[in-house]
């Protein structure tokens, strides 16, 4: 009986440093899992500030103006004046559109008439 | 194990027969029994004292050992994990009201050598000389090879390619540190607003990045603060109009042969300045140093918008008469005497030309009359001239985010006489900087409150202070700034923009000589412009230094043909940038404006 308490004991034990074990070395498995990602995303943020800085260099206004002029001909763009400025009442409305249904079908209170 | 009995019955017969007691045989094989058990757990103490001795052994052991490898091994820094936590930049961006970046950061790296590490230091001068020609190479092949030097910083800034190419001279002497530099994409365009950075503290793996100049100085501290999150710094500057009005007022400097050139665009009724550009400019990324012998104000570093002090001439004109307005010396159409010469003392006061006894206060700001201006100001008295100067901000710095402005305070006469009262009327005997201008005539034309200039944006569309002028006062100078431009008559004829009714005062100072007096040709060309003069929104100041142009037959150099056309270029390219409806005109029927209410 007592022995059989000793094994068992001492199975319990190689069990739990086993878990323990395997714990610590997930845990230490994802610290360095962790740590891999920080240093992704602070990469990532470099590499997004570095686009961001080019984004804000190729459109500075000195060279966009250069842009424009360089494609006068195909984009005609002038600089934005007074004259640009329109009311909404000067703009045409849209010509309303009549929507005639295909299929028409009869109408039930209507006594059953068949409409064109 | 066979147990032995205490009394044996064999023993006890024979003991019997012998007449011995058979008691002493139990006592006897007690004793026996008891040495025995003596024995057995002396034995087993003793394992007991062994084995509790090697845990203590193990036990010891083990946190000795654990301390020893402590004390020989490598401090760590314990790491923190906060979901959620994002690698900071060093330094906050600075962005424009519409989110544009004005300033932001690139990683670069900067180079430094470790001669005792060096294989062949000679050459690797030479090879750093032919990578790098601006760097001295007698010193470096000295620093390399004396022996005396462990540590040389070679170069601060490196771009990639450089880089690649001095790694490839494989010289394990020279070494890469990692460098945050500071980046303004738009290069020259708000040069004095942006300032400027350098390195400060340098160790090998960082430096420390701090602002030399304009807002980068002023808020070096809150750009640098890691508690902000790296939220960046918003300006109230608009990065579209600040290209216009650069564009337009470097193309006008060129054209009217002037020196240099100032244009500060703000929101009258916030103070928040949308554009300041000065003239000549520098870039940030390459900052100059500053200047030590010359003129401080002739370095493209110098802000001639928020440090350049000037007298400002007759744009200081509508500030006689608020004043009189204000005191109620009379309305737009009371008569002023405008005989000429005006004498005064041992002084005479002259007109640009003779506009006869009389004219209507309005008349006098139209025509721009010296001796009309001088005779309300008489009439209103020194002190409340001065207290409307002050209510104006004109005895303080301008209270804005540049350490620059912050310095420059205005010159005022020492001793405030009469002939300092009359001259002052005119823009004469004092100096302010054109930012105090901006500011005095956003106040006049906001409906008559103070505002604070401003280079930070602000959420909201008034952040107006005390009044000082009425509100009627404040609707008749504009109307008098509007003839100046509108009428025939005025003096700034050229400043009309259509759709826009530009209100505004020219002002044409001559240029005071280092040595005393005034230069006859040199002069300072001001225009103070506030538009739509009917519903006031910005203010606009242009001033050019010693502007000179060819002009239907003559030189000329006052403000009407100089600074005006320039600022009314200025208002056509600006105004539909920032969204401002024209108005309509009487002959126009098609545009009707949603501002004038």
């Amino acid at each position: 009986m007592r022995i059989l308490i000793y094994i068992m004991c001492s199975a319990l034990v190689v069990a739990v440093a086993y878990w323990a074990y395997t714990e610590n070395y997930t845990t230490q498995a994802s610290n360095r899992r962790v740590d891999e990602l920080h240093r992704q995303i602070a990469k990532e943020n470099e590499a997004i500030s570095i686009l961001r800085a080019e984004w804000a260099y190729l459109n500075r206004p000195e060279r966009l103006a250069e842009l424009a002029d360089l494609n006068f001909e195909r984009l005609q763009l002038v600089p934005l004046a007074a004259q640009h400025f329109a009311e909404l009442d000067t703009i045409p409305m849209p010509p309303r559109q009549v929507v005639i249904p295909n299929n028409p079908i009869s109408v039930a209170s209507d006594g059953g008439k068949q409409y064109p | 194990m066979r147990r032995k009995p205490l009394r044996p019955l064999a023993h006890v017969i024979s003991a019997r027969e012998q007449g011995e007691n058979p008691d002493l045989i139990e006592a006897r094989e007690r004793a026996k029994r008891n040495q025995v058990a003596q024995v057995k757990t002396r034995v087993r103490a003793e394992n007991r004292l062994l084995i509790l001795g090697l845990a203590f052994i193990v036990g010891f052991g083990a946190v000795g050992g654990k301390m020893a490898y402590l004390a020989s091994s490598t401090p760590a820094e314990p790491k923190e994990y906060v979901a959620g936590s994002q690698i900071i930049n060093q330094r906050a961006d600075i962005i424009d009201r519409n989110g544009n970046v004005l300033a932001t950061n690139m990683s670069t790296q900067a180079l430094y050598a470790q001669p005792p590490l060096m294989v062949n230091p000679k050459k690797a001068a030479d090879d750093l000389y032919l990578i790098f020609p601006d760097l001295d190479h007698k010193r470096l092949v000295r620093d390399f090879t004396s022996g005396k030097r462990k540590f040389i910083w070679v170069k601060k800034r490196l771009s990639p390619e450089q880089r690649q190419r001095v790694h490839d001279l494989g010289e394990p002497g020279l070494l890469f540190g990692n460098r945050e530099m500071r980046l303004y994409p738009n290069g020259k365009l708000a040069a004095h607003i942006l300032g400027g950075t350098r390195f400060g503290e340098e160790g090998v793996r960082a430096a420390e990045v701090i602002g030399v100049g304009g807002v980068e100085k002023y808020f070096d501290d809150m750009l640098r603060d890691p508690s902000l999150d790296g939220s960046p710094l918003q300006l109230s500057i608009d990065l579209t109009a600040q290209s216009a009005t650069r564009q337009v007022l470097e193309d006008g400097m060129r054209y009217m042969n002037a020196k240099g050139a100032s244009a500060i665009l703000m929101d009258v009724h916030t103070g928040e300045i949308l554009s300041m550009v000065s003239l000549p400019d520098f870039d940030p990324n390459d900052r100059p140093r500053d200047a030590i012998k010359g003129d401080p104000s002739d370095s493209p570093l110098f802000n001639r918008a928020a440090q350049g002090l000037y007298e400002l001439g007759s744009t200081f004109k509508i500030f006689a008469a608020a004043t009189s307005l204000e005191k109620g010396l009379g309305n737009p159409d009371t008569m002023i005497d405008t005989t000429s010469p005006m004498k005064w003392g041992k002084f005479k006061i002259k007109d640009f030309r003779n506009y006869g006894p009389e004219l209507s206060m309005q008349d006098v700001i139209m025509k721009s009359s010296n001796v009309g201006t001088a005779r309300m100001a008489v009439a209103a008295g020194s002190s409340a001239q001065k207290r409307m100067l002050k209510d104006l901000g004109f005895f303080e710095a301008v209270p804005v985010e540049l350490g620059e402005a912050s310095r420059t305070k205005p010159l005022l006469p020492k001793n405030w006489s009469e002939i300092s009262t009359i001259t002052i009327s005119y823009g004469h005997g004092i100096s302010a900087t054109p930012l105090h201008l901006a500011t005095a005539y956003a106040m006049l034309a906001n409906g008559g409150y103070q505002v604070k200039p401003t280079l930070q944006r602000l959420d909201t569309t008034d952040a107006k202070g005390q009044r000082i002028i009425s509100q009627q006062t404040s609707k008749q100078l504009m109307s008098m700034l509007r003839r100046v431009v509108g009428e025939e008559k005025g003096t700034a004829t050229m400043g009309e923009v259509e759709g826009y009714e530009v209100a505004g005062k020219t002002g044409t100072a001559d240029k005071p000589k280092p040595s005393g007096g005034y230069y006859d040709e040199k002069v300072i060309a001001t225009f103070a412009s506030v538009f739509p003069a009917s519903n006031p929104k910005y203010t606009l100041i242009v001033s050019l230094d010693e502007p000179e142009i060819e002009a239907v037959g003559e030189r000329r150099r006052t403000a009407g043909w100089t600074a005006v056309p320039v600022a009314a270029e200025i208002i056509a390219r600006v105004a539909p940038i920032l969204n401002l409806r024209p108005i309509a005109q009487k002959s126009q029927i098609t545009y009707t404006s949603s501002n004038n209410q």
